[in-house]
């Protein structure tokens, strides 16, 4: 019936053809090492699966839990034991939203100066810069809970002995997230070609002219990704502040220099979680998905951010 | 003479390299950008000084030998201070975690830098930094109203004890299993991918199957790298507090039972250290030498996954 075939099909076919009668002979492998292969690939791509499912598990449930709470009132309202139909988040939104302010002010300057140090001034052949190196390294990885310690034993209490009060809390989260910002900081830094330094040296800019005109603003979309995986970490960080003073229900505004209390959003939806009943649990799940709206969106910017400005050298 | 004359002609001032100036500017610069370093060490050094005070006094009252010892109740009367409960509750945790987390974080790893297509890697690696930063209080919420009662559906009726408690041990293992997953898959896949491409090749044309290229080639050469991820894996397995807290429970008990309730080490810092403990009490105090045992633990960890992340980059970069 067919008369003609297209030229094109057949070459097709004459490849497959080909292809198929070289398989046939060279990729001669024995059976078992080819059902291996398969059986072994299916098991890692289970694994992925395993751990993607975990996370839709996750939100599956967050939403499911908490999506009859979610409304306006989790933004306007403070928490409550009594009305739980219309309570919410404000105080410790109020009180985030705060630290976030005095951790963004903290971090900045002292996590790029640092990361210029190390990049552009530190000598590694030098003892005590390797150890400033170890060290922020070592501190990425210190349990957020000792930092807690830190800040009860260090900023609350002893030295500076501010009190429970809420820029505690604040130097507490910029301590914990630091290295954050100066690992990403080194990193965004270093990936600012020595040539453009080199340039600018030549026309005889002084060591710091160089940095701060041509290798900071070549490194800033970097350090802004860093700053704002750095924050995004403060901001879902639950542990330190138990100990430095954000663990009563408050139910006002908090200030920053307040001592009879302040909050923080995942302080409150922990807060919400330690309690069985149903209503308290709805408003930890609704508290959650709130948090990771933000969270989300945040690491929107960076990501945009990156590929936005993003220079290829 | 000649000499002298040629020695003459070559005489004139020689421009001089040095700065006109003294650059104090430049110097005062330095020294505040290297304020900034030395302020890393100085978190560190607080962070000891802060624990080894009330550390120090909290064993002139307790003894090393009851602190090395079960039985963990320091707010009971009499108290008693026997750490290896809440390290047992911390291992065991932990330990599940691990379990769950070590095979699927390497699967992961492999089938990122060995068998998935560049698209498919360019969708699974952004959900897994997604899962890296979910904030823990909300994986241990789900591992409290979700892991909790899923265990306890599918145990096995009264197998070591039964599972109808209020908190499991290793549903909060599950959930840090969770949480440690992406860590382990992402330094491990870049080990991996560190890995030259001519190994690779060179087993391909001897005829191995990819499954043995990764199992055999890939997975020796990029060892350093994976231990690091799983030794940094288990020292943030180690320090998470808020799902040990919520899903784990806060009842110190000396076993590696999985559907026990436990108290892990932060744990019982997160929940003591809130209340209105009096400053100087033995308990406080306690408070202070449970975080020390958990500084050194993690210390140690994260040590000696540095110096193995040092090892691979220095073979393969």
């Amino acid at each position: 019936m067919e008369a003609y075939q297209p030229p094109t099909e057949r070459t097709r076919l004459a490849v497959a053809g080909a292809r198929a009668s070289v398989a046939a002979t060279l990729g001669n492998q024995p059976r078992g090492d080819v059902i291996r292969n398969n059986l072994f690939a299916g098991l890692l791509l289970l694994s992925v699966l395993i751990a993607l499912a975990g996370l839709v598990a996750l939100l599956a449930q967050a939403f499911a839990e908490g999506a009859s709470a979610l409304g306006p009132n989790l933004i306007t309202n403070p928490p409550s034991t009594i009305d739980t139909a219309n309570a919410g988040f404000r105080p410790a939104l109020i009180g985030s939203v705060m630290m976030i302010a005095f951790v963004i002010l903290l971090i900045v300057p002292l996590g790029v100066g640092a990361a210029v140090y190390l990049e552009e001034y530190a000598d590694r052949t030098r003892w005590w810069n390797r150890l400033i190196e170890l060290n922020i390294q070592n501190l990425a990885a210190v349990p957020s809970i000792i930092y807690g310690i830190l800040g009860l034993g260090f900023i609350v209490r002893g030295p500076l002995d501010l009190g429970f009060i809420l820029i505690a809390g604040a130097i507490t989260l910029a301590l914990l997230v630091l290295p954050v910002v100066i690992i990403a900081g080194r990193e965004a830094i270093r990936a600012v070609p020595p040539s453009i330094r080199e340039g600018s040296l030549a026309l005889g800019a002084t060591r710091w002219q160089t940095t701060r005109r041509q290798v900071l603003p070549a490194a800033i979309p970097g350090v802004a990704t860093g700053v704002i995986l750095a924050i995004s970490r403060a901001l879902g960080e639950t542990a330190p502040l138990l100990l430095v003073g954000a663990t009563v229900f408050v139910t006002f505004d908090p200030t920053p220099l307040g001592d009879n209390g302040y909050s923080a959003l995942p302080v409150q939806i922990f807060q919400y979680a330690t309690r069985p009943q149903a209503d308290f649990q709805t408003l930890a799940a609704a508290g959650i998905i709130l948090m990771l709206v933000v969270l989300l969106a945040m690491n929107s910017v960076a990501i945009w951010l990156r590929n936005r400005y993003e220079q290829r050298w | 003479m000649e000499a002298t004359s040629i020695g003459a002609g070559g005489g004139r001032q020689r421009p001089s390299l040095e700065a006109p100036s003294h650059r104090w500017g430049e110097k005062a610069i330095v020294g505040l950008l290297a304020l900034c370093g030395v302020l890393s060490v100085l978190t560190t050094t607080a962070i000891v000084v802060s624990l080894i005070g009330p550390t120090i006094s909290f064993f002139g009252e307790v003894s090393f030998k009851e602190f090395f010892s079960t039985g963990w109740f320091p707010t009971f009367e009499p108290p008693s201070f026997g750490v290896l409960d809440i390290v047992a509750g911390t291992i065991n945790v932990a330990l599940w975690g691990m379990v769950f987390a070590i095979p699927i974080g390497l699967g992961a790893a492999i089938y990122l830098s060995e068998y998935a297509s560049r698209r498919v890697r360019r969708v699974v690696k952004p959900i897994l930094e997604i899962l890296a930063g979910i904030p823990t209080v909300a994986i241990g919420f789900f591992a409290a109203s979700f892991l909790i009662p899923i265990v306890q559906d599918v145990w096995p009726g009264d197998f070591l004890g039964g599972a109808e408690k209020p908190f499991l041990a290793i549903a909060a293992g599950l959930g840090i299993g969770l949480m440690i997953v992406p860590i382990i898959a992402s330094i491990s896949e870049d080990a991996m991918t560190a890995v030259p491409s001519g190994l690779r090749e060179g087993a391909y044309a001897m005829g191995a199957t990819r499954a043995k290229v990764a199992v055999r080639v890939v997975f020796p050469a990029a060892l350093s790298g994976i231990v690091a991820s799983i030794v940094l894996a288990t020292s943030r397995a180690v320090g998470e507090t808020m799902i040990v807290v919520l899903a784990a429970g806060s009842s110190p008990d000396f076993t590696l039972n999985p559907v026990a309730a436990v108290q892990a080490i932060t744990a019982f810092i997160a929940t003591t250290a809130t209340g209105d403990i009096a400053q100087g009490s033995v308990t406080y105090e306690s408070v202070f030498a449970a975080g020390t045992v958990l500084f050194l633990m993690t210390l140690v960890m994260n040590v000696i996954s540095i110096r193995l992340v040092r090892k691979y980059r220095q073979v393969y970069e």
